[in-house]
């Protein structure tokens, strides 16, 4: 056996290794010129919307007039939708993964991830049809009970098409991601720390508190994040469900809008300069998603120091 | 504090598979006693039982007796919580909560059960326990930092601080130095031999020299083959162990001829 020389590479291997590192790098150009070509269009598309008189604006009263009560109304959505799944799913997840019995917690996570699976149009079907019916009722009893409240202040929607309703169905939608993501999670705690705090004499749930969501947190918070994110964007349940309307602080009255859905069921028959004010709100929606997930990222890092990254 | 532990006819199953088979030991308050023996005798399966720490693995039970002076820990109604709280233990791979600071890291197993502490109270025992764990000057500047940025044995002597802050009866360690380089584990050892003058210790080791070293009494485990359980072979006094053993298979062990 001859000794192979240090400068010579085999051809084969070589090739190999060039041909993966040019497609990789392909392939994150690639995403990096979507995102970019997307936002060019938006940008272009919406110029006219902005820089037009304001009295050419939907509304009467410019651009801006027209686009906060939508950009308020999205968030209204979202943030119901994330206070109603957020800690379920967590509770979901954390079920699986540390109380249930393997038999039941595989077949669960199944189920879980089986309502990812329904198509959105489902859900606003659902919702329009059997959910905002029956839910209706409940609205009229806040309204005679807890009406002082500004946010449940009456007359109460006797169809059940408002904002909450609409909230609840998007808390369904994305209930299965944040629950798929933080079982992921906390099935990946180290059984290490998990030890550490049972033989301190920590009971189930003080070892979660311990162990699970310290290690889980960033994950969570990512998880939550990509929730937000299907909530902000979603647009056929919304669409189908909530009967929309002005802004309103009530949220059981109809009204309200989200951005998603106003393009959604506008687009279709618009032209011209209106074509152009749903591209604007389109790059609202856009920005408000990238600022979500940068303060996502912010607070992720804020506590890397204590991640058990180093 | 510090009680000493009688177990009596203990087997341990993993489902329907015997680990350990038949092991009645005595283990004497305020000691030492190692437990050595090949890779996969059981010793830290026993070692687990000893605090319920195996029922972490499903499936995982015993048959017998484990009296912690006189009482039983497997008896009706005994809780595994409150059993664990009594006998702590250190792990092979040094563990400090990687999202707590040393402080707190100290403070975790005093916190639980919703114990409340005052500060003032919180700071004497967190320097108390650091300085039981030979750790408190390494430390003391850096309190708030996270524990997961100090050495490996320094996270390990954490570890045993971590133990001592709940006052526990017995301490148990699993290989608590095999992660460790040698004198990261000469530290080690020299505070197993102060530990003793207050806890019950029991360690399993894979270093015949560190059970000479530190251990007052040792136990021999050994297993007749793959799939057979392990069985404790001799106990006594570390010299006689090491010495003047009574078994074939414990002199073949100590004196590297294994195998």
């Amino acid at each position: 056996m001859t000794a192979t020389p240090l400068t010579s590479t085999q051809g084969a291997g070589r090739a190999g290794d060039k041909v993966f590192s040019g497609a990789a790098l392909a392939a994150g150009c690639l995403i990096l010129a979507v995102l970019f070509g997307v936002a060019l269009f938006l940008v272009v598309q919406a110029i006219p919307a902005l820089t037009a008189p304001a009295d050419k604006i939907q509304g009467g009263q410019g651009f801006f007039a027209y686009i906060w009560p939508i950009v308020i109304g999205t968030l209204i959505a979202a943030v119901i939708a994330l206070v109603i799944a957020t800690p379920i799913a967590i509770g979901v997840a954390l079920f699986i993964s540390h109380f249930a019995p393997r038999s039941l917690a595989s077949g669960l996570g199944y189920v879980v991830d089986l309502l990812a699976a329904i198509p959105s149009v489902v859900y606003g079907a659902w919702g329009a049809a059997f959910l905002a019916k029956e839910i209706a009722p409940a609205y009229g009893w806040l309204a005679d009970n807890m009406g002082g409240l500004p946010i449940f202040e009456g007359p109460a929607s006797t169809t059940g098409k408002t904002i909450l309703t609409a909230g609840i169905v998007l808390a369904v939608m994305v209930l299965p991601i944040i629950t798929s993501l933080s079982r992921e999670i906390f099935l990946q705690t180290p059984k290490l720390h998990e030890e550490a705090a049972l033989a301190l004499g920590a009971t189930r749930w003080e070892m979660i508190k311990m162990a699970v969501l310290p290690f889980a947190r960033p994950g969570i918070i990512s998880a939550v994040m990509l929730g937000l994110g299907r909530a902000l964007g979603e647009t056929m349940a919304v669409a189908l469900v909530l009967s929309s309307g002005a802004l309103t602080a009530s949220l059981i009255q109809s009204g309200n809008q989200t951005i998603a859905a106003e393009i959604a069921l506008n687009f279709p028959e618009a032209s011209g300069i209106k074509v152009s004010t749903l591209i604007a709100a389109g790059l609202v929606l856009f920005i408000i998603t990238l600022a979500v997930n940068m303060i996502a990222r912010w607070v992720i890092t804020r506590h890397k120091e204590f991640s058990g990254a180093n | 504090m510090s009680k000493r532990i009688d177990v009596k006819d203990l087997n341990v199953y993993y489902g329907d598979f015997l680990a350990v088979e038949d092991v009645s030991i005595n283990i004497e308050a305020k000691s030492v006693t190692a437990f050595i023996g090949p890779s996969g005798c059981g010793k830290s399966t026993f070692l687990r039982t000893l605090n319920r720490m195996h029922e972490v693995i499903p499936g995982a039970r015993v048959e017998g007796e484990v009296l912690l002076d006189g009482d039983n820990l497997y008896g009706p109604g005994v809780d595994p919580v409150a059993v664990r709280s009594q006998i702590g233990m250190v792990f092979q791979r040094p563990n400090p909560f990687p999202t707590m600071s040393i402080r707190d890291n100290v403070l975790a197993g005093v916190k639980l059960n919703n114990k409340k502490i005052s500060k003032g109270e919180a700071d004497v025992l967190v320097e108390r326990s650091l300085k039981g764990a030979n750790l408190w000057n390494e430390v003391k500047d850096r309190l708030e930092k996270p524990g997961s940025g100090l050495s490996g044995g320094q996270q390990q002597r954490l570890c045993i601080a971590r133990a001592i802050a709940v006052e526990p009866q017995v301490i148990l360690m699993d290989e608590p130095c095999s992660a460790l380089d040698p004198i990261s584990t000469l530290a080690i050892e020299d505070l197993i031999n102060e530990l003793k003058d207050q806890y019950t210790v029991v360690i399993v080791t894979h270093n015949m020299q560190q059970a000479a070293r530190v251990s007052d009494r040792t136990a021999f485990f050994n297993i007749a083959g793959t799939g057979k359980p392990g069985k404790l072979i001799e106990y006594g006094d570390t010299h006689t162990i090491f010495s003047n053993p009574v078994q074939k298979a414990t002199e073949d062990y100590v004196s590297g001829r294994f195998g």
